[in-house]
């Protein structure tokens, strides 16, 4: 039996898409198979309440990384750009800040937030050069990686004698000593802290907090957009490049299996029984998932096994979904503001305190929240003068000691809703219907090992050579015909398309080189 | 607490003692004794020559009940070995017995060892370190057991010449026994398994029994011995014996991989001559991309049995290619003996590739203490391929009387 | 008046060490102290009748043996006796004990797991295989990267080749290792709660960073890159308390024809003209000197001895926001008789090692989160140790003096000072813990003193009583120490060093800041060189 295709991706999240796309651009005829019914893993718009939908995981893009557009011609409809984030205040005396600006603070934070801004962007745009390349692979021979650590040397030295002491400095450090350094305001440090632990398991007092503030404005300055029918409608413009290209996706057939023969990967078996070969196969599920459950340990060797245990990756973000008869009252904002990102995130210690639960399993009494009305600005998602909410909600650790039952999610929720009440009183009486995913839900629902938006937590000794780990960082697996493309590898999650990119590229090379 | 809630099992402060201590002790003579995985164990318990000599002349009684064990079992046990070690553990039906060695990722030794395959399905592997962290690492993905039972087992090895008819004067048919081969056999209402296995390179088996069983077996043993020449021996006789067979030992021609600190201090099984227990035919095991490449691109290292002009021990030597030009040596000595019953002057080393072919003509610098005062001399070695002693009773099947 | 070559400000440790070095040299050296005694953090003090208390720093282990022995200190009184082993008591009344002989530890480690038993050779190769790697930098100045100077890029390129050395799986090992957590790191291993959390104390002592936070896995690498006659990781007391350091450095330096005045705090440090001329003291007299090299902590002597005018903003700012954070206290207490531990075996080595009463990670991080709230920890990790049964110099026969660090212990409560109310509440809480375990503990107490960070930084002087005088955290590391660009002892104005554990490698009593600040001082002014090299390990 021939095979039929030159590569099979397992599941359509948007990297999967992404590399999919740009094999099938490169004349290889991709199969990407999908185990929920829409494509996009954790980039869809669904139902959650009668007439009302939303971005039910990742809810805004910042990250879509600008050389995955031009490599894919990708133009996202957005119903709105370059969010302002408000920094909620208890008083209504709320903090504006922008890119660049913040407005409702002392004239000498305005001062210090411009020019922190100004070197943090600096920063993340010579990061982001580094997102988009395969890492090298340390004490080789190989030109191409001996040429990409000479760049990154040379890049470093372009920063300026004083710039790179400063990255030097900067790149391990926790965010929470930045900013208490930097400025006086408790709002704008708490907005700032806020950036940098979104999505981890760390608190701004953790030493490489800087490391994922950055992460998080590399590619597009953390500018925030709302994309056009919510997050699905970018995986489906994703689905339509890759299918125009010539990729083939099936949805609805879950991979229950990754096969091996002989040593090397020989296809995949779907839940329904079918067996399809392919030689290669790259897997855009969490290396955690492909390695034990789809391919099996066994396969591996002992080392990279156990390597692959010790990743880490506890979720902490949860998503709470309000559908909404009318738009709450919060005390300073304008109509106009709640198309805005809101944040609430009052100060650095009460960030840091949110976190400390989460370090023995529980979740936080006053939880961080991130909220958007994306019904403001795009009105489809729900029915007419009804409105959506959609937060992302920290911490609300995975391994929760007690288990998430209902009444956990339950009491959770009601935690949530009374810390957002405290802003927006009464809101709980406009509350239609609502949904919480905690990370176990997150893990069940779009299939990510411990409901951890980056598949494995963003910390240095997860970072770039050592991403996901050791021996597995350029994309491709100690087992002949297996490559990872996910939010697992390098760089890392976010709706970004880089590992995809990454990945893809990867493998092209690889198969140039042999 | 001020007060216990529990009575807490203390761990024993000095040495243990392994169940036939008590009759070692008696035979001792010398006191000399050592730890061995915290086991008192004697280096010698009257003459360490006459002790060398049972091993070759009759019958020699060695205690290894500190050699560490573990039982594997399960569903996936020999998949889950297989995965463990280089070679092809399908190939070991029950009843037999393999040595083996086993790599981490980077294809470097951990360790070398035996494993018995006890029944289908249950194996015992033996080795001289312990492992249980590694061997547990190993079980990821796989349904098998990892059990440690060094305790559980009292082992004695007995080797020499006259070994099968002081064991047949035990009342043990063993003609059938092949080497490594094992079988399970009755000793006062215990199982005891007898495997033709052993360290010397001689005709020779171990025992292996319950510790509440121990004294009564080395009883019985010594009884049917007295016609054969039996004897106790310590282990300074079976470090020379080992080197006459030309076995490795970890620490000596090796070290555990996962222990060496420095780069380049660990070895692979193909530096170490053991390249047919490497089975490339098996899909994956640990180490196999590794040695794969190493194959592809040569080793560094190489390990020589050396055959060495003269009768001056070489212990710690450096090899040289050349008699002359000492500058840079290729090598170093691991192990080293006078061997008494080749008359030879033998020893292992380790050198860099591609020194070291068998038939080679390579140095030796060996230093020596004569009245206090040193001395230092080249002696010319030759690279020897096979081990020095290997008498054809170590694989006659049935074994002869003597 | 007089001119010295060279004003070292601060008796302590390190002070010493570079005005032994330069004295050795040839220069005339004088060394100021603020305090009566000297020592700084190294000291020896008689402060309950016959006891003597190592009453800061208290066992010793990072002395580089290379420092010891050009300065023969063996001439000048100090004796290193090495001691073993540690305990850590669980609260269900059973103890894991650290034994020093290797195969007890072992026993000992398996009654609890076989399998973290096994995993100790393999954690112990891993961890070593790091300190081997920054042992080899603890005596030389760490090289600028932004620099093009030959010097820097040679030192560049030999830790360039000393990593890539490792080989390709190692080097990313060893990445891992500096950016984790002690936490993470250990959970590599191990699979006990009690044995990870024994462990786990060296990641955090003297730190303002708890178990989880990334980066400690390094810290632990400090508490384990000591050694005691080549045992490396192995701890010691100075014979007569840490203050035979200080006083045998000292001698050593009084040898060489320096001179050392006590009660001589330093005002100010006097610039001229963008260059370094001379102290004011604290009683208005004025001492001239060619170079001023402090050993006071960084925020100490640019923040407090200096006019910001002196300075570059860039630099100043950088001082103002260099951490150094209290985190730790310490009690000291004169016994009227040994306390028994009834969980101990009677006889037990382990009465000889350092006692721990913190059994689980959780509780080690909840701790943590106590300081974050600045706070002292109610549940603290108390590294206790009863020096007197090794060494008989420090109290009357029969008697005992007991040694007790404490994690975590905020600089000030809420930001503001101490309450002597507090300074008892916070006594208690350690002597209760230890009560715990020791029921006739109490009643042994003849006197205890009590000390937060405060009171070391109002004795001794260094900023929030920090012991390393700046948090060890990878920004503040290497050539990061204490200020990028600065990272070499030079400061920024002519004729001005560092040589205190601002500097690289950092604090504990190592005094390899003040040997190479000594050395980099020689370069300047083209002497001979007296300070001596790394031993070296291959």
């Amino acid at each position: 039996m021939t095979d039929t295709w030159d590569a099979i991706i397992v599941g359509a999240g948007h990297n999967g898409l992404v590399c999919a796309a740009l094999l099938a651009k490169a004349g290889r005829k991709v199969l990407v198979l999908e185990a929920n019914e829409q494509v996009g893993g954790a980039a869809i718009t669904r139902d959650f309440a009668d007439g009302f939908s939303v971005s039910a995981c990742a809810h805004l893009l910042y990250q879509l990384q600008p050389a995955v557009r031009k490599d894919l011609g990708l133009k996202p409809r957005l119903a709105s750009d370059d969010l302002k984030t408000i920094a909620l205040a208890e008083d209504g005396e709320h903090l504006h800040l922008s890119n660049r600006t913040v407005k409702g603070v002392s004239s000498t934070d305005a001062v210090e937030y411009r020019q922190f801004r100004k070197r943090m962007t600096r920063f993340a745009d010579l990061l982001t050069t580094y997102l988009n390349k395969p890492p090298p692979r340390l004490g080789t021979k190989n030109p191409r990686d001996i040429m990409t650590l000479a760049q990154l040397g040379f890049d470093l030295r372009r920063l300026g004698r004083d710039e790179m002491r400063e990255f030097l400095r900067l790149i391990g450090m926790n965010i929470y000593d930045e900013v208490t350094e930097r400025f006086d305001s408790g709002l704008l440090k708490g907005a700032i802290c806020l950036d940098a632990v979104l999505g981890t398991h760390l608190g701004p007092r953790s030493p490489n907090t800087i490391m994922t503030y950055l992460y998080r404005q590399a590619g597009g300055h953390g500018k925030c957009a709302q994309p056009v029918g919510g997050m699905g409608a970018v995986s489906d413009e994703l689905a339509h490049v890759a299918r125009s290209a010539g990729a083939t996706i099936r949805t609805s057939v879950p991979v229950s299996r990754i096969v091996v023969e002989n040593g090397r990967i020989s296809g995949v078996e779907t839940a329904g029984g079918e067996n399809i070969r392919c030689m290669t196969v790259i897997s855009n599920a969490d290396p955690k998932q492909t390695v034990m459950e789809l391919v099996g340990a066994r396969h591996f060797e002992t080392g990279f096994a156990r390597r692959i245990t010790h990743l880490r990756a506890r979720g902490n973000a949860a998503k709470l979904h309000l559908a909404l008869d009318g738009l709450p009252e919060i005390a300073g904002l304008s109509k106009k503001d709640f198309g805005q990102r809101l944040v609430i995130a009052p100060d650095e210690n009460y960030v840091e305190r949110a976190f400390n639960p989460a370090k023995y399993g529980k979740t936080s009494p006053e939880p961080v929240i991130e909220i958007t009305f994306p019904s403001l600005s795009d009105p489809a998602l729900a029915p007419t003068g009804h409105h959506v909410m959609s937060a992302v909600v920290q911490y609300a650790p995975y391994a929760l000691r007690e288990g998430w039952s209902d009444a956990a999610s339950e009491a959770f929720k009601a935690t949530v809703l009374g810390t957002i009440a405290r802003y927006a009183p009464g809101i709980e009486a406009r509350v239609m219907a609502s949904e919480l995913l905690t990370p176990a839900d997150i893990e069940r629902e779009f299939h990510m090992s411990g409901g951890h938006w980056h598949h494995a937590e963003l910390t240095l000794d997860q970072f770039l050579f050592v991403r996901p780990v050791n021996g597995a960082a350029q994309y491709s697996l100690p087992l002949d015909g297996l490559y990872l493309c996910g939010a697992g590898t390098h760089p890392g999650g976010g709706i970004s398309g880089a590992a995809g990119r990454n990945a893809a590229r990867a493998i092209l090379q690889r198969e140039k080189a042999a | 607490m001020s007060t216990r809630p529990f009575e807490i099992q203390e761990v024993h402060q000095g040495r243990l003692q392994s169940p036939f201590h008590p009759r070692l002790a008696e035979l001792d003579t010398l006191n000399t004794w050592h730890t061995w995985k915290g086991y008192t164990s004697a280096d010698a318990l009257y003459c360490e020559d006459l002790e060398y000599f049972a091993i070759r002349n009759a019958t020699a009684v060695f205690d290894l009940t500190p050699m560490t064990k573990y039982r594997i079992s399960g569903p996936d046990a020999l998949d889950y070995l297989n995965r463990l070690v280089t070679r092809d553990m399908a190939k070991i039906k029950p009843g037999r017995v393999a040595y083996a060695v086993w790599c981490d990722d980077q294809g470097q030794v951990i360790d070398d060892g035996t494993i018995f395959h006890l029944r289908e399905g249950e194996y015992r592997l033996c080795s001289q370190e312990r492992h249980f962290a590694w061997l547990q690492a190993a079980t990821i993905g796989f349904d098998v057991t990892v059990e440690h039972e060094t305790e559980n087992v009292a082992a004695l090895a007995v080797q020499g010449p006259t070994s099968y008819s002081t064991l047949s004067a035990m009342g043990l048919d063993l003609a059938e026994l092949k080497p490594f081969g094992l079988t399970h056999v009755d000793f006062e209402g215990s199982e005891m398994m007898v495997s033709r296995t052993g360290f010397t390179g001689d005709l020779g088996y171990e025992l292996w029994i319950e510790p509440g069983k121990a004294i009564a077996l080395w009883d019985a043993l010594f009884d049917a011995g007295k016609l054969f020449g039996i004897r106790a021996i310590g282990t300074h006789a079976l470090e020379q014996s080992r080197i006459e067979a030309g076995f490795l030992a970890a620490y000596m021609e090796f070290l555990p991989a996962d222990e060496t600190i420095r780069s380049g201090r660990s070895r692979s099984p193909l530096e170490l001559g053991l390249d047919w227990l490497v089975d490339f035919k098996k899909p994956n095991f640990n180490g196999r991309r590794a040695l794969a490449e190493e194959q592809r691109r040569g080793s560094t290292w190489r390990l020589v049995k050396l055959d060495i002009d003269g009768n001056k021990p070489a212990n710690h030597s450096y090899i040289f290619a050349k008699s002359k030009n000492n500058k840079s040596e290729i090598g170093f000595i691991t192990s080293a003996s006078w061997s008494p019953v080749c008359k030879q002057n033998i020893a292992l080393g380790t050198v860099r590739t591609p020194h070291g072919k068998p038939g080679d003509s390579l140095w030796v610098e060996i230093y020596y203490q004569r009245e206090m005062h040193w001395n230092r001399k080249m002696a010319h070695a030759t690279v020897v391929d096979k081990p020095f002693w290997f008498p054809p009773r170590r694989s006659a099947t049935p074994p002869g009387p003597f | 008046m007089k001119t010295y070559d060279a004003i070292v400000v601060g008796a302590g440790h390190n002070g010493l060490t570079t005005a032994a070095f330069l004295a050795r040299a040839g220069l005339d050296v004088v060394c100021v102290e603020k305090n009566d005694y000297i020592g700084g953090a190294a000291v020896s003090r008689n402060l309950y009748k016959d006891w003597t208390y190592s009453n800061c720093s208290y066992v010793c282990s990072l002395l580089r043996p290379e420092i010891f022995r050009a300065l023969e200190l063996h001439k000048h009184g100090l004796q290193i006796t090495p001691y073993g082993g540690s305990v850590t008591f669980l609260e269900n009344g059973d103890y894991y004990g650290s034994y020093h002989d290797e195969e007890v530890a072992y026993r000992e480690m398996a009654r609890f797991s076989r399998h973290d038993a096994d995993a100790y050779k393999s954690y112990s190769a891993d961890t070593m295989r790091q300190c081997r790697f920054i042992r080899e930098f603890l005596l030389s100045t760490a090289p600028d990267p932004t620099s093009f100077k030959p010097g820097d890029i040679r030192e560049l390129v030999k830790i360039g080749k000393k990593f890539t050395e490792m080989g390709e799986d190692r080097m990313y090992e060893t990445i891992r290792f500096w950016t984790m957590s002690v936490a993470e790191y250990l959970d590599e291993y191990y699979e006990t709660d009690v044995i990870k959390a024994s462990f786990s104390g060296s990641g955090i002592i003297g730190t303002a960073l708890g178990i989880h936070s990334p980066g400690t896995a390094y810290v632990l690498l400090h508490h384990y890159m000591g050694e005691v006659d080549g045992n490396v990781g192995s701890w010691g007391f100075a014979r007569g308390g840490m203050g035979a350091v200080s006083k045998s450095i000292a001698s050593a330096f009084q040898a060489a024809g320096g001179e050392i005045r006590t009660e001589a705090g330093v005002d100010k440090i006097i610039v001229r003209n963008g260059k370094a001329t001379g102290v004011a003291l604290e009683n208005g007299d004025e001492i001239e000197g060619r170079l001023v090299v402090s050993a006071m902590d960084v925020k100490r002597t640019f923040l407090n001895c200096m006019d910001e005018k002196d300075l570059p903003e860039a630099f100043h700012r950088r001082v103002k926001n260099f951490k150094i954070r209290g985190s730790s206290g310490k009690l000291n207490i004169a016994l009227d008789g040994l306390p028994t531990f009834p969980a101990l075996p009677k006889g037990s080595s382990l009465m000889h090692s350092d006692m721990h009463f913190i059994d689980s990670m959780e509780r080690m991080e909840l701790a943590y989160d106590d300081w974050k709230d600045g706070h002292w920890s109610e549940d603290p990790y108390v590294d206790m140790l009863i020096p007197t049964l090794n060494d008989p110099t420090m109290a009357p026969p029969g008697k005992h003096f007991m040694s007790c660090f404490v994690q975590y212990c905020p600089h000030q409560i809420e930001g503001r000072r101490w309450t002597s109310e507090e300074r008892d509440a916070f006594g208690k809480t350690v002597i209760d813990q230890i009560a715990k375990y020791s029921p006739d503990f109490k009643d042994l107490i003849l006197h205890a003193e009590v000390r937060t960070p405060q009171d070391i930084e109002d004795e001794i002087g260094i900023t929030e009583g920090n012991i390393f005088h700046g948090e060890l955290t990878m920004d503040q590391l290497l050539f990061n120490r204490p200020v990028p660009g600065y990272a070499q002892y030079r400061s920024p104005v002519e004729g001005l060093y560092m040589c205190g554990s601002s500097t690289h490698p950092g604090g504990g009593v190592m005094a390899a800041p003040g040997a190479n600040a000594a050395r980099e001082i020689l370069k300047d002014l083209k002497r001979s060189n007296t300070v001596p090299e790394n031993f070296g390990d291959d």
